[in-house]
């Protein structure tokens, strides 16, 4: 089987609504349970140990057409938060359980309530992941709210989080994660082998499935993708950033591999990926979990880490991938990517790493204007 | 429209003496740095002004120097001197006046306003205070901590979330110990908070005043004369004689049956910021119907205390957790503002609620249509909505804003009529 054989029903998958996908898992598993996660992080071991299904919950793309959110959002507000509200209105969450909110940004913490609000029958949690990185209670505090989590569970559906089965879901993401470090790190080495789009396929289907049917697919995946025949090409090796929360249309990340980029690190689906190496470990699985997330987390926007520079994150992820520039792609209207933009910026020019930035919306569908301005950027870099 | 309503020509005692107080307490900045005192930036919502103040550092609020600017309508060429070196169109206004501030060189040593030594981000909700204090510390070099508060998300604040905050709070003293060489008093900090816990007392009762026909004054045009002191100067004796002495007159103002304007028409509670580039003006389009504010959810923001809490000297770290973590807006969900706002109108017999939609702070602003159609739809208040930004002119409307404001009040005064007939 070729790799293009492999990757046949990612497509299809990515684009069904949520609604589709729990419809088929409940009637393949009856009485399941399918909870879908908010960018950017979430705590899908505690879900799955639980027994039910983690999805993620990326908005509504190009697939809706707002009718009830934009009432409720004002123009100022980004795409994913209106759109992720109308998938309710409209349906494309039914059979969904419950939804999981953090504080991201001030945005996503005032959707959760007002989602709760309008559909007071779903479950609805929301967490406050800490922004602080250094204290000594930092870990402790987030265990408890990852054991408030699994509470709330046992409250709503009756599932218990034991020890036991946490510790095994922490392993069996943890393996998925591995496969995703290994694409990342093969994207890294040889992006001909690999496009960004194709990656970005793979890795969104992988967050529909149930873990262990993500990571066979992905080790399928694997050695097809390293077998492949492909010739380097004369291209600019680039990281996107900025992409973490709402994701950009498959079309935009084509049209930037089109006009002459590989990109080789990005921070799309970020949270799915969150870890720099695996959880593992023994003890209290909570704990674990708490502490890796403070200490083993990739930079991300959406989180403070006193202990480096704003840019430092990014510019090791450039030297890391050998990469020529950066290009920041964050969505309209989101304030962590915007201003993270101007320190991350600032730190680029420190450092002599060319950048562009190109904004995005998730349901835009045009990308002529920014096909020409990469093809000028690639152009000026790569003929300098 | 009937008779022209006016404002009644008064300034009053609250007035003056806020303005004193603040005008001591720059004055305090501006020698700062050749008095070689330790200074503290920290944000207004849901601080924990009391424990800089026990620890003998000074505190400075970038908000409030981005909200002069913008009332002295000097806001808009430090947002384009910040848009200029990469802030977006769509980051929060307040951020790039402070940042245009600092590139237009009128913050730093040697300025009127110093750099902080200390940045405590008290990170009560709004997620753009972790980035502006981010930013802060990479301009000025100042030493960042980074005060995490637990978003309320449960009925109460949990024993994991109050330990958590108590912790960082043990932490940031010792910081602040290293930094200005003196030991901190928990004994002093007990003081402070009995000072702080006067202030919150006479704050609450002023606000409790307006319950009264006529207001003694605009809760929301006029509390920004209170919120300086419950905010900045909370703990000190100045601000426990200034709320002594602001209910004092607000009583008498009760007594004689008198309030801001010649006639309270319509009594509002307004939710939002205002928008400080066009404050009179904006205010002058309630003042001709006679609309007086008796609640507002922006003068809740650095805390809320008309329904109860205090600070307790007995419990004083717990209690300034308690405080950060439960007893103010920004901490709380838009979903529970809409329960506050539900209160104030029914208990201070509101007829309407204005919602002043802001660009610049989603905290507040995001979702607030469906504030409106919860008001509108599930309790049959009548609702008006406005957009515009409380630091960034451009988005000041006028025309546009009068027609939505007169049109509201005149469909409300009809309502009135027929109500009466």
């Amino acid at each position: 089987m070729t790799p293009d054989v492999a990757m046949e029903p990612f497509p299809e998958l990515i684009a069904e609504p949520l609604s589709a996908i729990v419809s088929r898992f409940k009637a393949q598993q009856p009485g399941g349970r399918a909870i879908a996660v908010y960018p950017v992080w979430a705590p899908v071991e505690v879900i799955h140990a639980a027994g039910m299904l983690p999805l993620s919950l990326l908005g509504g793309g190009t697939s809706v057409e707002l009718t009830h959110a934009d009432a409720r959002f004002q123009s100022f507000v980004c795409s994913i938060a209106k759109s992720t509200l109308e998938l309710g209105f409209q349906g494309r969450l039914a059979g969904v359980d419950g939804l999981v909110f953090s504080n991201i940004c001030d945005v996503a913490r005032n959707l959760g309530s007002i989602y709760k609000r309008n559909f007071p029958d779903t479950f609805v949690s929301y967490l406050h992941l800490p922004q602080n990185s250094t204290s000594a209670s930092v870990v402790p505090y987030l265990a408890s709210e990852l054991r408030r989590l699994a509470s709330d569970f046992d409250a709503a559906f009756g599932l218990k989080v034991t020890e036991g089965a946490l510790t095994e879901a922490i392993g069996a993401y943890d393996a998925l994660r591995a496969r995703i470090r290994a694409l990342y790190a093969l994207r890294i080495a040889e992006p001909q082998k690999l496009g960004t789009s194709e990656l970005y396929t793979m890795l969104r289907a992988a967050t529909l499935m149930p873990v262990g049917e993500a990571t066979a697919a992905l080790d399928a995946l694997l050695p097809r993708v390293a077998a492949r025949e492909a010739r380097p090409r004369d291209r600019l090796r680039v990281v996107v950033e900025g992409a973490f929360c709402e994701q950009p249309p498959l079309g935009l990340l084509e049209v930037l591999e089109e006009a002459g980029c590989y990109i080789v690190e990005d921070d799309l689906l970020l949270g799915w990926r969150w870890y720099t190496a695996d959880v593992g470990g023994t003890g209290d699985p909570f704990e674990r979990l708490a502490s890796a997330y403070v200490n083993q987390a990739v930079p991300s926007s959406t989180r403070h880490e006193s202990r480096e520079h704003r840019s430092a994150g990014l510019i090791e992820k450039v030297r890391r991938a050998r990469a020529d520039a950066v290009v920041f792609m964050p969505a309209k209207f989101c304030e962590p990517a915007l201003f993270d933009y101007v320190l991350m910026k600032q730190g680029l020019d420190r450092a002599g790493i060319p950048h562009m930035l190109v904004e995005f919306e998730e349901k835009m569908w045009t990308f002529e204007r920014t096909r020409n301005e990469i093809e000028t950027f690639v152009e000026s870099m790569l003929f300098d | 429209m009937a008779q022209t309503v006016t404002e009644r020509a008064y300034q009053g005692r609250v007035h003056e003496q806020s303005r004193r107080l603040m005008t001591a307490w720059m004055g305090e900045l501006a020698r700062a740095e050749a008095e070689r005192r330790v200074t503290g930036a920290i944000m207004i919502s849901g601080n924990c002004v009391e424990l800089l103040r026990a620890c003998h550092v000074l505190p400075m609020f970038p908000e409030v120097t981005a909200l002069q600017n913008a009332i002295r309508h000097k806001s808009l060429p430090l947002i384009l001197k910040a848009e200029q070196v990469g802030y977006s169109s769509d980051n929060c206004a307040y951020v790039k006046a402070d940042v245009g501030l600092v590139l237009e060189g009128g913050f730093g040593p040697g300025k009127p306003m110093p750099f902080p030594n200390l940045i405590v981000c008290n990170y009560v909700g709004c997620n753009v205070y972790v980035k502006w204090f981010e930013h802060l510390a990479d301009i000025s070099g100042g030493k960042l901590f980074m005060l995490d508060v637990p978003f309320a998300r449960t009925d109460a604040p949990s024993a994991d979330d109050v330990r958590y905050v108590v912790k960082q709070l043990e932490e940031l003293i010792a910081l602040c110990e290293s930094m200005t060489g003196r030991r901190f008093d928990i004994d002093e900090l007990r003081e402070v908070l009995a000072l702080s816990a006067r202030a919150q007392d006479g704050y609450a009762r002023c606000k409790h005043l307006t319950k009264y026909h006529p207001a003694p004054f605009d809760s929301y045009f006029d509390s920004i004369n209170m919120m300086g002191p419950i905010n900045v100067l909370r703990g000190t004796p100045e601000a426990a004689a200034f709320f002594d002495d602001a209910v004092a007159e607000f009583e008498e103002l009760v007594a004689q049956n008198l309030g801001p304007l010649s006639e309270e028409r319509f009594r509002t509670v307004i939710e939002g910021p205002p928008p400080y580039p066009f404050y009179k003006s904006f205010r002058n389009l309630f003042t001709r119907w006679g609309a007086v504010a008796v609640q507002s959810t922006y003068s809740t923001v650095g805390g809320i205390w008309e329904f109860g809490f205090r600070h307790d000297p007995r419990r004083p770290l717990e209690s300034i957790a308690e405080q950060m973590l439960r007893e103010n807006l920004t901490n709380r969900s838009i979903v529970a503002r809409y329960a506050q706002i539900r209160r104030y109108v029914e208990d201070w017999h509101a007829d309407a609620l204005v919602i002043h939609s802001i660009k610049s702070c989603r905290l507040f602003s995001a979702g607030q249509g469906d504030m409106r159609e919860y008001f509108i739809k599930e309790l049959g208040v009548p609702t008006l909505l406005v957009e515009s930004d409380l630091e960034d002119p451009r988005y000041y409307a006028e025309a546009q804003i009068r027609n939505r404001i007169d049109a509201f009040f005149e469909a409300l005064e009809h309502k009135k009529l027929v109500a009466t007939h």
